[in-house]
C-alpha cells in the first residue's frame, strides 16, 4: 500500500442514527478503514488459493458478517509469511482485521504459537479503541485465523496441534472455557457478577481476564437474547 | 496499489429526509415569538395566556381544514410515536370489553409494533396479515382477518423504509362495508388507524376520503420541529388517555402545551400540502431517473418496495454483496448522508424487519440503502452520489467474500458462517 494518508474529513465522526452514539474513531482506525492492508483483492480461484497454505472462514451470528482469511506459513520457522483477508463486514470489522493482519505479518511474520495468543484487546490497543458494541466485529478476525491455523495443522498432518473450537481457556486459574461462559449465559446470567456466582471465574484475576469474560458475556447475550 | 477512492470536490448531499428534515424558515418564523415574548401558559386567563391559547386554536383549525374534520378531533402530542401509542393503547383501553383482537402487519413502524407487543402481554390477540412482495397490504387480507372481537386495524399509510404506499382509502372502505354487513355503525368497532408520518408531505390527508378513524402525523418529516405531532381521532370515539394530569388537549394528552411546536407543526403541514403537487412531480422525476441510472451504472442492484406506488422521495436499493454500514461510513467521508437496513447500525444488531418482512433474504437487508430526497435535492446532488457510489461499491465488492446472484438464496447463503447449525440469532429468536 503506497498511499496511507486518510481522506480529509470535515465531519469529525459518524453518529449512529438510533443510539446517537458517535463512532469516534481514532486516527489509526480511520487510516485502516480507508486504507485496509493485506486485502485479497483477487477472486479466490483455485490458482490464487494455491499460493496459500490454509484458509479459515467464519461469520458473526449477531451481525451477519462473513470473514475469510488465507495464510502462508514458513514450514521451518513457523512464521506467517503471508496473510490475506476478505470481509462482508461493517466498518469496525474492516479496520480491526486490517490491523490484525499487520500485527501478524510485520517483522517477517509472527510465529504461529505467538499469533494464536493475540487477543482482541491487543488489536483494540493498537487501534486506539473501538465503540463497545462494535468489539465483537474484531473478534471475527482472530476466529477466522484460528480456523485457518487448524486447517494448516490438518494439511500438514499435525492433527495433535488442532485447537478444538469453542473450548478456549479464558481464565487459567479456574480453567474456565468460553463454553462454560456460554452455558452460564444460557442459564440466565447477564453480568460478570452473575457469571461469577455460577463459575467463580475471574475472581481477583487480571483486568485482561475480566475483560475477556465480559466480552464473552456480551457476545453470548447478544447472540441469544438480542 | 492504486488509489481506491476517487478524488472529488466534496459536496454536502443530505439524502435522509425520511429520518429528519430541516425546519422550513417560514415555519421557524411563526414559532419564534412563542419561544421568546409569547411564552405564556395557554391555561392562563391573562393576555399572554390568551395569545398562546388562540395560537393553538388557530393551529388546530388550520390542521382540521387540511384533514376535513372538526377542529376538536385533533389532539396534539409530542411525536409520531406518542400518537401511535395513544391511538393503539387508547382504543384498547376504551374498547377491551368489546373484544381483544387487533389486525396489523409485520412491516409497520416500531411505534406501532411495540405497543402491539404490549397489548399481547394484556391477553390481546394480534393478527399480522401478509404483505405483498412490494410490501403492500391488500383490503381483502384485512377484511379476511376481521373477527367478531376485532376492535382495531392499524396499517401504515406509506412505509418509512421502502416507501410503499398502502391503499388506505380502499382498506377504509372495505372495513366500513364489513361493518355495515355485520350490523355495525361508524362508531362501532373495529376502528381504522393509519400512521401517516411519512405520507404527510406528499399524499391526500382528507380523513373522509381515506375512511380512517385515527391518523398519526408528526412535524419532523415535513420541515416542522422535532417533538411535535398530533393524532386525529374521529369524534365520538372512546380513546382513553395513556398519561394523566391536567385538562389539556381534551384530557386526552395532559401537560402544558408546547405552543411553538404546535404552531410550527400546523404551518409545516399547511406548506407541505400547498406545495405537494408541484414538488411530487419534481421528486418523482428525480427518483425514477436516479433508480434508472443507479441500475444502469452498477450491477446487481434490487429495488425494494413498489415500483410505482411509492413515496415520491423514497429510493431503497439492495446493492448485493456489500455491507451497508461500511458503505455509509465511506459515503460520509464524501459528505453524503443516507441510511441502511443493515444490522450493524441497529442497537439490537438485527437486520431491517421491513426488508426481511417482504420476503427478501438477510443479505438484502444488510445490503439495503435508503435514499430519501427532499426540497433541496437537485439532479447535480444525485449525479455526485452516483459518481462516488461506483468506485466505492466496486471496492467493497472486491473485498467481499459473498457473491450472490439476483433471485438466488432465500436464506443465509453461507450457513457455515454461523455457529450453532448455521442459524443466526435473529432467526432463532423469531422461531422461539
Amino acid at each position: 500500500m503506497t498511499n496511507k494518508k486518510p481522506i480529509k474529513s470535515k465531519g469529525k465522526d459518524v453518529v449512529n442514527q438510533h443510539t446517537g452514539q458517535s463512532w469516534v474513531y481514532s486516527p489509526t482506525v480511520k487510516d485502516h478503514f480507508f486504507h485496509p492492508r493485506n486485502l485479497l483483492l483477487d477472486e479466490p480461484t483455485p490458482e490464487v488459493e494455491a499460493q496459500f497454505d490454509a484458509r479459515g472462514t467464519v461469520g458473526s451470528p449477531a451481525c451477519g458478517d462473513v470473514m475469510d482469511i488465507w495464510i502462508k506459513v514458513d514450514r521451518d520457522t513457523e512464521e506467517i509469511s503471508d496473510l490475506k483477508w476478505k470481509t462482508f463486514g461493517c466498518g469496525s470489522a474492516i479496520a480491526a482485521t486490517s490491523m490484525y493482519s499487520v500485527m501478524l505479518t510485520e517483522n517477517n511474520g509472527m510465529k504461529l504459537d505467538d499469533a494464536l495468543k493475540v487477543k482482541p484487546q491487543d488489536i483494540m490497543e493498537r487501534l486506539g479503541g473501538l465503540p463497545n458494541r462494535k468489539i465483537h466485529c474484531s473478534v471475527l478476525a482472530d476466529k477466522a485465523f484460528r480456523k485457518a491455523v487448524n486447517n494448516y495443522f490438518r494439511n500438514t498432518e499435525q492433527t495433535d496441534r488442532i485447537i478444538v473450537e469453542g473450548k478456549r481457556v479464558i481464565d487459567p486459574t479456574t480453567n474456565t472455557t468460553d463454553k462454560d461462559i456460554e452455558e452460564a449465559v444460557l442459564e440466565g446470567a447477564q453480568t460478570i457478577e452473575d457469571v461469577q456466582k455460577k463459575l467463580k471465574v475471574a475472581v481477583g484475576a487480571s483486568d485482561d481476564v475480566k475483560l475477556a469474560v465480559e466480552e464473552l458475556i456480551r457476545f453470548y447475550c447478544e447472540k441469544y437474547y438480542g | 496499489m492504486k488509489e481506491i477512492f476517487p478524488k472529488a470536490k466534496r459536496r454536502a448531499v443530505y439524502l435522509d429526509h425520511a429520518a429528519a428534515t430541516p425546519v422550513d424558515p417560514q415555519v421557524l418564523e411563526v414559532m419564534l415569538p412563542f419561544l421568546k415574548n409569547e411564552f405564556g401558559n395557554p391555561g392562563g386567563l391573562y393576555a399572554k395566556g390568551r395569545t398562546a391559547a388562540q395560537a393553538i386554536a388557530n393551529a388546530r383549525k388550520s390542521i382540521s381544514d387540511v384533514l376535513g374534520c372538526p377542529a376538536n378531533s385533533i389532539v396534539f402530542t409530542g411525536s409520531g410515536t406518542e400518537s401511535d401509542n395513544l391511538a393503539i393503547m387508547g382504543i384498547a383501553k376504551g374498547y377491551f370489553e368489546k373484544g381483544k383482537h387487533v389486525v396489523s402487519n409485520k412491516i409497520e413502524h416500531d411505534a406501532v409494533l411495540h405497543p402491539l407487543d404490549e397489548l399481547k402481554k394484556q391477553d390481546f390477540e394480534i393478527t399480522y396479515v401478509d404483505v405483498t412482495e412490494h410490501g403492500q397490504v391488500t383490503p381483502k387480507s384485512i377484511v379476511d382477518a376481521l373477527r367478531e372481537d376485532t376492535i382495531l386495524v392499524s396499517v401504515i399509510y406509506a412505509n418509512n423504509e421502502i416507501g410503499t404506499i398502502n391503499p388506505i382509502a380502499d382498506i377504509g372502505r372495505a372495513i366500513l362495508k364489513w361493518k355495515k354487513e355485520n350490523g355495525r355503525g361508524p362508531l362501532d368497532a373495529p376502528f381504522f388507524h393509519t400512521d401517516a408520518c411519512q405520507a404527510a408531505g406528499a399524499l391526500e390527508l382528507n380523513v373522509e376520503k381515506l375512511h380512517v378513524d385515527l391518523m398519526t402525523i408528526n412535524g419532523s418529516k415535513i420541515y416542522g420541529p422535532k417533538g411535535s405531532g398530533f393524532l386525529y381521532m374521529r369524534r365520538g370515539l372512546k380513546v382513553k388517555p395513556i398519561v394523566f394530569g391536567g385538562a389539556q388537549e381534551f384530557r386526552k394528552r395532559p401537560g402544558t402545551e408546547n405552543v411553538a411546536n404546535i404552531v410550527g407543526l400546523a404551518k409545516a403541514l399547511e406548506l407541505a400540502q400547498a406545495e405537494k403537487e408541484v414538488e411530487n412531480k419534481r421528486l418523482i422525476e428525480l427518483r425514477d431517473w436516479f433508480i434508472d441510472q443507479f441500475q444502469k451504472r452498477i450491477s446487481k442492484v434490487v429495488l425494494n418496495g413498489h415500483p410505482q406506488d411509492r413515496l415520491p422521495n423514497n429510493v431503497n436499493l439492495s446493492v448485493l454483496d456489500i455491507e451497508g454500514e461500511a458503505l455509509i461510513l465511506y459515503l460520509d467521508e464524501y459528505g453524503i448522508a443516507i441510511s441502511t437496513g443493515s444490522a450493524c447500525t441497529s442497537i439490537t444488531l438485527d437486520p431491517s424487519h421491513v426488508i426481511t418482512g417482504i420476503g427478501k433474504p438477510y443479505e438484502y437487508a444488510h445490503s439495503s440503502m435508503r435514499f430519501t430526497l427532499g426540497k433541496s435535492t437537485t439532479k447535480e446532488d444525485l449525479e455526485y452520489v452516483l459518481k462516488i457510489m461506483e468506485p466505492v461499491v466496486k471496492f467493497l465488492r472486491q473485498i467481499s467474500p459473498v457473491n450472490l446472484q439476483i433471485g438466488e438464496a432465500k436464506s443465509v447463503s453461507m450457513a457455515s458462517a454461523f455457529v450453532d447449525g448455521g442459524v443466526p440469532h435473529f432467526v432463532k429468536k423469531n422461531q422461539s
